[in-house]
């Protein structure tokens, strides 16, 4: 699905990520870990295209395709999806018609025709309810207003909707209640397919308890520095990151 | 200041002089009073506190200096009609009587300017003083065969009246076009004013119309300015409200080489109300300047603006918001908003409030803001597989809603929006 090699990015003159290598599989779901600050979001936005990072060193493969090549917009075309940490409020744009025109851009890149109204309605019907998304924020504008969580949820519901190959879920899960936490992770299970694959940062264990990784990586640093299944975030759900930082910290010595 | 005479306004006295019929609905005293005040004056540079952003004597020299004033006629306007309104049509400053829909409603009078009596006639310039500006001298000096529509006392009309000024020639030249509009006491009227220059030539547009709007009656108003790379105009309307009376504008400009829009608002007795809002996109070299002005005189009144623009290329757009609040205005509440979306390194806007406030209690606020698009959405839609284009489409969309959604006629409403999506 998708190999990371050696990818490093900075902003700036900062470097943070410094030579990340990952490699995803079709009907995997990866967990990625790591302590704040340690570019788990930078990542995940250098992946989906963001410019204002510089991608110095590396390269991705996304399904054949050199990801890094593409602009922002084709990546989402070609199945590449990220709930963002912080999703952005769009005053004036309503969610329906953000929808609609996100799904028939990606449909015409892929010489498919406009999906017809009723269809599109009843997609939405299907999916609001997946995630238990009240009606009325769909007819809202893109998050304006939006509970920190009703913004999460929101998220999960574009995913749901745009159905990519492979979704980056930067802490989905935080600000989310339980009940809420379970409705995200359903989501994500129903939508768990052999021919997608999910990464989900996440900074606790309660979540992987509904979203089951079939790896774990712990990032530190700008790099990967440790991977295992899913008994790693267990281990670091007990120990916290001071094993890790106290290797890292010797080394730099 | 008193600014730079300059040549100009003689020129264009001697150019259209000729070819213009005797003005006969104005009195000799206005004519004269006209004529004298733009000898002495000229058009404004941009040496006139009031003009500075806007040279209109300059682009005169640059573009109109072969005014040939020869005008086309119009023999067919179906296709700027709106289904459910009536249509009034004025060519090249005349009110045509055979391209326009007949007024058979109650209550609604529509007369020539040339078959006035002699006590309607003393409306004409009641509320445009010559001796102000001079495009209001220039008007009253060489004023188009306009109209006087008046909906009586008590009349609410059901259907709006699309009052469309159509230019058209294929050389220079310069129209007058005037109208007066009066709603009687308790009237309600839904009035679309759309300008359009249609020919192959450049013609300036000198538009002018006095409004009336009496005790408890509501006047919305919508104007509609869309004249391509010919069209240059500067538009005038004075207003005055009554008691308890409304007066609603929304005046969205998608083309036009030049637009200025002189808005002035009398608010002249209490418990009245006025809002403003204006929608404008400009590219290329155009130039967009709005100027209002809210005379606060009563007490208990309120006025609203909001203004946005949206510019790009070489543009500039001008936001200029005077609101005058006299002494004896107490109680009133004055708001002013412009906001504005800068889409080039090379565009311009200049926005300037202007509070003069002489009463002590009142509630009066301003605010401005520019700013680009915002990247931080674009990049949010373009990871939803939203193209840059669009991104961008959908974000000025949604900024020019808060504008738009005033427009509560729906056709003229979904025919503005298309236009305005086009010119993105
Ligand atoms: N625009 C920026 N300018 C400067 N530094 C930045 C910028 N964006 C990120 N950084 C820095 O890069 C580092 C990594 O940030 P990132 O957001 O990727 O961390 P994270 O692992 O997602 O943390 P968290 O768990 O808190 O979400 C941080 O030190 C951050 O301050
Ligand atoms: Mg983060």
């Amino acid at each position: 699905m998708i190999t990371i090699k050696n990818l490093h990015a900075s902003i700036g003159d900062k470097e943070i990520l410094k030579g990340i290598n990952l490699e995803i599989k079709a009907g995997e779901i990866h967990a990625i870990m790591g302590p704040n600050g340690s570019g788990k979001s930078t990542l995940a936005s250098v992946l989906a295209g963001r410019e204002d990072y510089e991608v110095t060193q590396g390269e991705v493969i996304f399904n054949g395709k050199n990801l890094l090549d593409l602009a922002a917009e084709d990546r989402a075309r070609e199945g590449l999806f990220l709930a963002f940490q912080y999703p952005v409020e769009i005053p004036g744009v309503s969610n329906i018609n953000f929808l609609k025109t996100a799904l028939n851009e990606i449909r015409a890149y892929h010489g498919q025709e406009e999906m017809p109204a009723k269809d599109f309605l009843a997609l939405v019907k299907e999916k609001q309810k997946l995630v238990e998304l009240d009606g009325k924020l769909t007819n809202r504008s893109v998050n304006e207003g939006f509970s920190g969580g009703e913004k999460k949820r929101n998220e999960i519901f574009q995913m749901a909707m745009l159905n990519p190959k492979l979704a980056v879920l930067d802490e989905t899960d935080s600000g989310l209640d339980i009940d809420a936490l379970r409705i995200v992770a359903t989501g994500v299970n129903a939508l768990k397919s052999k021919e997608n694959a999910f990464v989900v940062i996440t900074h606790y264990q309660r979540l992987l308890d509904y979203i089951v990784p079939d790896f774990v990586h712990i990032l530190y640093n700008g790099q990967i520095v440790r991977s295992g299944g899913k008994e790693l975030a267990l281990e670091l759900e007990a120990k916290g990151y001071d094993e890790i930082k106290k290797q890292f910290e010797s080394l730099e010595k | 200041m008193i600014a730079e005479k300059s040549n100009t306004a003689q020129l264009i006295i001697d150019k259209i002089s000729s070819s213009a019929e005797k003005v006969n609905f104005i009195d000799n005293d206005q004519l004269s009073k006209a004529l004298l005040y733009l000898e002495n004056k000229g058009i404004p540079n941009n040496k006139h506190e009031d003009y500075k952003y806007c040279n209109i004597d300059g682009i005169f020299k640059k573009e109109f200096k072969n005014i040939e004033q020869k005008l086309n006629s119009v023999t067919d306007v179906a296709q700027y009609k709106l289904k459910d309104a009536l249509t009034l049509v004025v060519v090249n400053g005349n009110y045509s009587e055979s391209l326009s829909d007949k007024l058979i409603l109650n209550g609604l009078h529509l007369t020539a300017f040339s078959n006035l009596d002699k006590d309607e006639k003393k409306l004409i310039g009641s509320l445009a003083n010559v001796e102000s500006d001079a495009f209001i001298a220039l008007n009253t000096a060489f004023s188009g065969t306009g109209f006087h529509l008046k909906i009586a006392d008590n009349e609410q009309l059901q259907i709006p009246i699309h009052i469309l000024y159509v230019s058209s020639a294929n050389s220079e030249a310069l129209v007058n076009p005037r109208n007066v509009i009066e709603l009687g006491k308790n009237a309600e009227a839904t009035i679309i004013e759309e300008q359009i220059c249609i020919g192959t030539g450049k013609v300036f547009t000198n538009f002018l119309s006095e409004k009336f709007v009496g005790e408890n009656a509501k006047l919305t108003s919508y104007t509609f300015q869309n004249e391509g790379k010919n069209g240059f105009s500067v538009n005038t309307n004075q207003v005055t409200i009554s008691r308890y009376g409304k007066y609603d504008n929304t005046t969205v400009t998608l083309s036009g080489a030049l637009v200025r829009n002189n808005h002035n608002v009398v608010l002249g007795a209490q418990n009245c109300e006025a809002h403003l809002n204006g929608l404008f996109t400009t590219k290329n070299n155009q130039l967009v300047d709005n100027h209002t002005l809210m005379d606060h005189q009563m007490p208990n009144c309120e006025s609203n603006e909001l203004y946005k623009g949206i510019i790009t290329d070489k543009s500039t757009g001008v936001f200029n918001g005077k609101i005058y609040v006299r002494k004896d205005a107490q109680k009133t509440n004055a708001y002013q908003s412009s906001k504005n979306i800068l889409l080039s390194d090379d565009a311009t806007i200049n926005t300037k409030p202007q509070l003069e406030i002489y009463a002590d209690d009142v509630k009066c606020s301003h605010g401005t803001s520019t700013g680009k698009i915002d990247e931080v959405a674009v990049f949010y839609l373009n990871a939803r597989g939203i193209g840059r284009e669009s991104a961008k489409k959908l974000l000025l969309n949604a900024f020019a809603q808060e504008v738009i959604n005033k427009i509560e006629v729906d056709e003229l409403k979904d025919k503005i929006l298309n236009l305005f999506e086009n010119e993105l």
